[in-house]
């Protein structure tokens, strides 16, 4: 890729990051009061990050084809998602819960 | 002589940032060049870009050749939560002037975070906290890719970072909403996409049909309290 298509990327990445997040401070200031709105405020953040949950988790599909079916990185994937989650019940701290199961994700996949 | 004081509670306030940005910002540099971006490009896209989730999709679609209609649509539909970010600080950014775009330019998942549990509703302040949390992530991205182009590394397996991220995210928003309902219908969601799209598109068809079915739910509530009242 030359670096003029790098450019544009970059700044077509840029542009509509910002976007996303000038939108409601130009179009909805005089709706923000809006029940909808405040419906879908509250309730579609956590709907998206459970919804990424399960995207980043997708390539474990043990019973694809209806047989059992799994990649080499799917049950270390689980591992150390169940790893995370207690983590974060136990501690509550986001740093140690990230590193805790990246650290034991890298070790089940390159020693493993 | 310059009041450094001024800069000891923003510092200390996206100190937590720091340790997040640091480790996370360097997987995405790291990533980004094992995909083949050049390590000035790694960081201008946290300096330009500057979202977290964001970046690790931009770059995976960069390395799998993806147009810039995908890209724009797949970013828009990623980033569609800082969407409501915005209502809820529409209040809390008025009156900070020449600050405001960059506040809003630098409004991340932490920094909002940080921003709307501080008691001090001070512009200035929220300005040194955005732009230091801003400076962590660059500073984590310059390590990361740099790190990976000149020292060998076994980063195998460092994505999963993401997947973490996306993990202590949920159980946070869990504790604080104390509601099944946004996860079952997210489970649903996901799944049906999942099963009936193809992978490309599972993101869009999750995101769009839990959209969707949250503004049934609102009618529905809506016609309740009508039928009550």
């Amino acid at each position: 890729m030359n670096i003029a298509d790098l450019l544009i990327f970059i700044a077509v990445c840029a542009v509509t990051t910002f976007a996303t997040r000038v939108i409601p401070f130009v179009a909805l200031a005089k709706h923000a009061d809006h029940p909808l709105i405040l419906h879908l405020g509250r309730y579609l953040p956590p709907a998206v990050m459970m919804i990424l949950v399960i995207y980043a988790l997708r390539e474990f599909r043990p019973m694809l084809d209806s047989q059992l079916n799994v990649s080499s990185t799917g049950w270390p994937m689980i591992i150390a998602s169940i790893i995370v989650a207690t983590l974060h019940l136990w501690r509550r701290n986001a740093l140690l819960s990230i590193i805790g199961g990246t650290g034991m994700y890298m070790a089940m996949v390159q020693l493993g | 002589m310059y009041d450094t004081h001024r800069w000891r509670a923003p510092f200390q306030a996206s100190l937590p940032v720091m340790f997040g940005y640091l480790p996370l910002g360097a997987a995405f540099g790291i990533l980004a060049v094992e995909i083949g971006t050049p390590v000035w490009a790694a960081v201008l896209m946290s300096l330009v870009i500057y979202a977290g989730a964001g970046q690790f999709l931009a770059v995976a679609l960069l390395g799998a050749g993806a147009g810039l209609v995908d890209v724009t649509v797949a970013t828009l539909m990623l980033n569609s939560r800082h969407l409501f970010y915005g209502l809820s600080l529409l209040k809390r950014f008025k009156g900070s002037g020449w600050r405001k775009p960059y506040l809003i330019f630098a409004l991340t998942d932490e920094t909002y975070s940080l921003l709307t549990s501080q008691a001090n509703q001070n512009h200035d302040q929220a300005f040194r906290i955005s732009l230091l949390n801003h400076l962590w992530w660059m500073l984590g991205s310059l390590i990361g890719a740099a790190a990976s182009a000149n020292i060998e590394f076994d980063s195998r397996g460092i994505e999963f970072a993401l997947t973490a991220l996306f993990i202590v995210l949920t159980l946070e928003q869990a504790s604080r909403l104390r509601r099944w309902l946004p996860f079952g219908l997210a489970i649903a969601c996901a799944m049906a996409a999942l099963i009936l799209l193809p992978d490309r598109h599972m993101l869009l068809g999750a995101i769009g049909s839990a959209s969707l079915l949250l503004l049934v739910h609102y009618r529905m509530m809506r016609d309740n309290q009508g039928a009550q009242a």
